[in-house]
């Protein structure tokens, strides 16, 4: 899967490099916990920054190129940063003969950015995600946390007003 | 003592229906009637009819609720649970009969049905170890522990019949009996819980729903082949999963059924649980490995196999969660029980996710050998709409699809394979007339591409190209000859990939093209989509003698493609208005927009 890299400049705070330390220290020597530090940068970063991961590369006492071969590698690290409203459109098989790929397209003409993108406002981001496993809602969507489930296309204006 | 138990779903489907408020209003009105020392209310997995969530079952009496509100709240508390008198109008009307409730058991959903792997599945709390002991958990550990050879337990396992449920359908108590030979310093346990095929939701309502009954069963695999240590790898999309096994893991550690000297026999387990990150592969047993240990999750050549090499280079077993979920039944009800179940080769039960055009989409669990005919029609309650069952997609990505003319198979690992099908996980997804079955190929191959790994060239490019020509079909821009080379490249795909993404990634491909190659032939000789769904080879046309000549389609259509002609059809006022086939960009709003029907795509 191609990943978007985001050309914002990083902006990590003291605090998230503490926390980030603390979790690379219980972890350092045990190569297996790599997946584990980088889902909790993540947690505390939103996102995996090349900084972040010259941090834990470093912490771990790994090569750079393993971390981003394995930030690259899963679907759930994102190298861009998300919007305040994170929506996913779930593309499931389910979701998918329920015409989710329309409820994608709608959303995208709305926002006006396409599928891994954010908007410029920094306001919303739009991903297309596999299955989410609540296909008995199929086609869903997920704002944040908030799960809207069995919409259509003429949903979504309504959806993208709760959060304007 | 309380005199009435409220169960409410909290499995995924439900949570995402807003359960949680519903149990949240529920606990705060109890309260505000005085009755909790009465009521309990219990937090349960999935019940498995999710496309009714939220839901709620009252006992004694078995009330179902059905798509409950909070607003129901009150009523149901001052009703129901005050005043004895059932809230009607919310029952699921299959379960009402007149005056009286019939059982849950015999509604169409249930009658068919048969748990073992989802046996406490909406019946118990998750998250309370002691629920689990009252329904015999835990029995099964202390029978193989206290009575019987690790060798004993294997033979059971053997004899019942139970085949790997995760989609090869490998002989499960072969695959321990493997890993036991192999003398080592250490072995592991590994439960793959990655559940990626996209339409599949067992595994997650059976973490969710009953956790401990994996821990138990990855304990006595643990004693069968000689293991103390475990991995559970569970997607990280799956919190309430990942949350109910960590608690299960130190609820089951705090009573000394997990960790050092369990029941005193002097055996020691450990488990641990174990993230994933989101990638299709990491369900191949040997990228799921490769992965645990903290890398790409790229899988390894076979041999050799996990049982010689497994888990940091140790022998490892490694099974499905549902396959898991099989073991405590079968050891504690013994294994003619369960091979007395299902067909010749394919003993049990399956749980599948019915999904798609389907009313009653949700989690079944039926004795291997049940029809088609029966899953769709009986216990999935036909399909919606008036529509035509098309076809039934089964095992994912790596599986092709049952047409309408093999309603009648008798569902079991060889029959499936037999029409070049594949049980995979279990995703059963239902298709009527209005998908187009290459549009649906495009859909998987898509997906495949996305989550090829790019470790092997026939896949990681193979299915690139299959890609663009199943493209170049939808696109009305195919050849006769495109479907000779399609076909030839899937074969070779088949046949040279390095693991199991690879090596079944053409099915979809393969299982379309032989049930349905005149929707192919249609693409590409007469470039029509017969179901009205790949884009480039519609147009959309007024009906002109329909037209009112309102013009709300033209208000509507972004492309201003839509104008008004001279013509007044017999019988309306203004002139009609036609499409300019140029101009379209074909988003259907124009269609929508039409009060008339004079609209129409072909």
């Amino acid at each position: 899967m191609l990943k978007k890299i985001s050309k914002i400049p990083f902006s990590g705070t003291k605090e998230q490099e503490e926390k980030l330390k603390q979790v690379i220290a219980e972890c350092a020597g045990d190569n297996s916990q790599l997946m584990h530090v980088m889902q909790v940068a993540q947690d505390i970063y939103g996102y995996l920054p090349f900084e972040v991961q010259q941090m834990i590369a470093d912490g771990m006492g790994v090569p750079l190129e393993k971390v981003y071969g394995v930030a690259t590698f899963y679907a759930q690290f994102a190298l861009s940063p998300k919007g305040e409203y994170a929506i996913s459109v779930c593309l499931g098989t389910a979701c998918y003969v329920k015409g989710s790929q329309e409820i994608l397209d709608e959303l995208s003409a709305q926002l006006g950015i396409g599928a891994e993108e954010c908007t410029p406002d920094g306001r919303f981001s739009l991903t297309a995600c596999r299955c989410i496993g609540a296909c008995g809602l199929a086609p869903v969507i997920t704002v944040n946390d908030d799960v809207y489930g069995k919409i259509t296309a003429a949903d979504v204006k309504g959806i993208l007003e709760k959060y304007q | 003592m309380y005199r009435s138990h409220v169960l409410v779903c909290g499995g995924t489907g439900c949570t995402s229906s807003n359960s949680p408020a519903i149990i949240e209003a529920l606990e705060k009105e109890i309260k505000a009637k005085g009755l909790e020392e009465e009521v309990k209310v219990i937090r349960t997995g999935c019940f498995g009819l999710c496309a009714l969530g939220p839901i709620m079952i009252v006992y004694p009496e078995g009330c179902f609720y059905s798509e409950v509100k909070v607003e129901d709240v009150p009523e149901i508390v001052e009703e129901h649970l005050l005043k004895g008198r059932m809230v009607k109008r919310l029952l699921y009307d299959e379960t009402v009969h007149g005056q009286e409730v019939k059982p849950l058991k015999e509604t169409q959903f249930y009658k068919k049905q048969h748990r073992i792997a989802l046996r406490n599945c909406g019946v118990i709390n998750p998250e309370d170890i002691n629920e689990y002991i009252a329904y015999d958990g835990y029995q099964a550990l202390a029978k193989c522990l206290t009575e019987l050879t690790p060798e004993q337990v294997i033979q059971i396992v053997k004899d019942s019949g139970l085949r790997g449920r995760g989609g090869g359908g490998f002989p499960t108590g072969l695959k321990w009996s493997f890993t036991a030979a192999n003398k080592a310093d250490q072995k592991y346990v590994v439960c793959n819980a990655d559940e990626g095929d996209p339409g599949a939701f067992m595994d997650r309502s059976v973490l969710e729903g009953d956790p401990h009954c994996i821990v138990e069963a990855m304990t006595i695999c643990g004693y069968a082949t000689g293991a103390t240590e475990g991995y559970i790898y569970v997607r990280a999309e799956y919190p309430i999963a990942v949350k109910r096994l960590q608690i299960a893991i130190d609820q089951a550690k705090e009573m000394g059924l997990l960790g050092k000297n369990i029941f005193g026999s002097g055996f020691d387990f450990d488990l641990h649980v174990k993230l994933g990150a989101g990638a299709f592969v990491c369900g191949e047993e040997t990228a799921l490995m490769t992965s645990i240990e903290g890398n790409r999750g790229e899988p390894r050549p076979r041999p050799p196999y996990p049982a010689v090499k497994g888990l940091f280079g140790k022998p490892t077993t490694e099974n499905n969660v549902e396959t898991f979920a099989n073991i405590p039944t079968i050891i504690r009800e013994g294994a003619e029980f369960f091979a007395s179940m299902g067909t010749e080769k394919s003993k049990g039960t399956k749980v599948f996710a019915l999904g798609g055009k389907i009313a009653n989409t949700g989690l079944v669990e039926i004795p291997m050998g049940t029809t088609l005919r029966e899953i769709i029609e009986e216990i999935g309650g036909g399909i919606p709409n008036g529509k035509k069952f098309k076809a039934a997609q089964t095992g994912g990505p790596s599986g092709g699809c049952i047409p309408a003319s093999l309603i009648d198979t008798p569902i079991d690992y060889d029959n499936l394979t037999a029409i070049g099908c594949m049980m995979g996980s279990g995703g059963l997804i239902v298709m009527d007339e209005d998908n187009c079955m290459v549009d649906i190929a495009k859909f998987f191959l898509n997906f495949t591409v996305d989550e090829s790994c790019g470790k092997c060239t026939p896949c990681r490019i193979g299915t690139r190209r299959l890609l663009e020509m199943l493209d170049k079909i939808t696109s009305g821009k195919g050849t006769l000859e495109d479907l000779d080379k399609l076909e030839e490249l899937c074969y070779y795909i088949k046949e040279n990939s390095l693991c199991g993404l690879g090596q079944t990634a053409p099915n979809p491909v393969l299982a379309t093209l032989k049930f349905f190659r005149d929707e192919y032939i249609s693409h590409v000789v007469d470039k029509k989509c017969p179901a009205g769904v790949c884009k480039d080879l519609l147009t959309y046309k007024v009906v002109k003698d329909n037209c009112f000549g309102c013009g709300m389609c033209a208000k509507q259509c972004p492309a201003s493609a839509i104008t008004r002609t001279d013509y007044v059809a017999p019988g309306k006022k203004l002139a009609a208005f036609e499409i300019d086939a140029n101009k379209c960009v074909k988003c259907g709003a124009c269609e929508s927009a039409c009060r008339f029907k004079a609209i129409v795509k072909e």
